[in-house]
């Protein structure tokens, strides 16, 4: 089991900020996100686009503020539990929770920090009948191990860039591809879209366009698939569907955790932000309240009190004074010392 | 022209008339939003970049609005329920031309 002083669910700029706000006060902490990488919204739907109203940056690229983030709480030493979705939550006699991941990863503390966001991203799933009987059965949203696929027929539908990478991979590892596209057209880097012209072009890539994938076929697992294309049907034998259509976040299990929803957000209290359940806080796009606007920049301002709150109830009795970072310098739990010089003090006679 | 009258029908059918100002920069997706017409998480995801197909909608009326960008062609045909009028309602800017458009939300994908 997994132990730290603040669980924090959600690894966007909110979650990483909080590692480096409660690293301050000596708190340790842990991050779960059901993406494979840590920066949210920033690295999964913008990471190549500038941001203008961080301060202190006129302007920064929404990845660049992720790898700056992660590095300024490096020194805090953060647990990661990457690709996995906070699922349950059970609170023990003594308050303190565990929270369970879809995989069964258990993780236990103190204090939980909900950074979730607009929940967790899932998958967009098209519309074909029975597609949930397939999941695992030769169908599947995210390609977690390429090995799978070898010397198998393997169909990909989508025409954004992961549609393009993956076709691209698999073209060497599978026995056929065959990637099936609602347009001629393909939306991805340049040199991906001429890599599978190429590939086409000596018949490791089949391209169906501008057609549809209607419907699956097999008695338990993916055995074959419908492709439309001019209003005409054929079936086409695969082993493998990978539907690529992009994540779509859903607020998921925390909706059933006990909190107080609205508007597909949870309630918090405004003093520090923390839940209607004591040692439970929502920070960042995840919360609600009155005035309360998704913002980076209210997130991290959210996070900061949490911490000061969270400090407050692990150490009743001791009083923390709020010490600036140019004054005290920080002490890294890896060892590391930052400090501001000091000038000479020259004695004046 | 300040403001300019739209039609919206929910994603429950329900038919709502709404003010939108011509001189705020702003999106029918936003105008959606600011109007609540749509359960918050539920639209705009994407801030209106034309990146995830939650604002999609169908114009019901006649009206010759801007013409659609790559962008926007090539987001509409990965996302779901896509009928020939649809469009994603980010990329319409609120203008004198819109004045008692029509349109329907698409729903929740
Ligand atoms: C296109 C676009 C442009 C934007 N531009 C700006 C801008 O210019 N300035 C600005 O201030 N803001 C901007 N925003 C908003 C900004 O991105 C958000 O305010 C910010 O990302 C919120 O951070 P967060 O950490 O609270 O949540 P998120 O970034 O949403 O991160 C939440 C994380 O929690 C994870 N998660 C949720 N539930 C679970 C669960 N049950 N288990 C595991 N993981 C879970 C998600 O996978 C996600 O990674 C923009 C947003 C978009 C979409
Ligand atoms: S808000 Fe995402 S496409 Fe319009």
């Amino acid at each position: 089991m997994i132990k730290t002083d603040i669980l924090i669910i959600g690894a966007g700029p909110t979650g990483l900020f909080t590692v480096f706000e409660a690293g301050l006060l000596k708190l340790k902490c842990h991050l779960i996100d059901a993406l494979p990488q840590p920066g949210g919204q920033c690295s999964e739907l913008y990471p190549k686009k500038p941001i203008y109203d961080i301060p202190g940056f006129p302007e920064i690229l929404a990845g660049d503020l992720t790898s700056n983030l992660l590095e300024q709480g490096k020194q805090f030493q953060p647990g990661f539990t990457l690709g996995e979705r906070a699922e349950t939550i059970e609170k023990l006699e003594d308050g303190s929770f565990i929270v369970t991941t879809n995989k069964g990863t258990q993780h236990h503390a103190p204090i939980i920090a909900i950074a979730g966001g607009l929940g967790s991203f899932e998958p967009r799933k098209p519309q074909l009948e029975n597609i949930d009987m397939y999941e695992d059965n030769g169908l599947a949203y995210f390609i977690k191990d390429p090995e799978v696929y070898r010397d198998k027929k393997v169909v990909i539908s989508g025409g954004g860039d992961s549609a393009l990478d993956w076709s691209i991979y698999l073209a060497d590892v599978a026995s056929e591809v065959t990637l099936i596209h609602r347009r001629n057209e393909f939306r991805g880097a340049l040199d991906s879209v001429e890599r599978v012209q190429e590939l086409k072009l000596i018949n490791k890539i089949n391209i169906i366009t501008p057609a549809e994938i209607t419907a699956l076929h097999g008695e338990t697992k993916i055995e074959g698939v419908s492709v439309t294309k001019d209003g005409e049907t054929k079936t086409i034998e695969a082993d493998a569907f990978i539907p690529l259509f992009g994540l779509s976040p859903k607020l998921g299990p925390i909706g059933d955790w006990g909190l107080e929803i609205e508007k597909n957000a949870i309630k918090v209290d405004t003093v520090d932000y923390q839940t209607n359940i004591p040692g439970i806080y929502a920070i960042g796009d995840v919360n609600t309240y009155e005035g309360k606007l998704k913002l980076i920049l209210c997130g991290f301002h959210e996070a900061t009190l949490m911490c000061q709150s969270a400090y407050k109830r692990l150490n009743p009795g001791k009083k923390y004074v709020l010490k600036y970072t140019t004054v005290s310098g920080i002490n890294g739990f890896d060892g590391s010392r930052k400090e501001s010089p000091k000038a000479v003090v020259k004695a004046i006679v | 022209m300040q403001d300019v009258t739209i039609h919206i029908t929910d994603r429950d059918g329900e038919k709502h008339t709404v003010l939108a100002p011509t001189d705020m920069a702003m999106n029918l997706m936003e105008i959606i939003r600011s109007y609540e017409l749509a359960p918050e998480g539920t639209i705009g995801i994407c801030g209106g970049m034309a990146m995830c197909a939650s604002c999609q909608c169908y114009v019901t009326s006649k009206h010759r609005i801007n013409t659609m960008e790559d962008e926007e062609e090539a987001m509409l045909s990965e996302a779901f329920n896509v009928k020939n009028n649809s469009r994603l309602s980010c990329q319409i800017p609120i203008s004198d031309i819109l004045n008692e458009l029509e349109i329907e939300l698409a729903p929740e994908c």
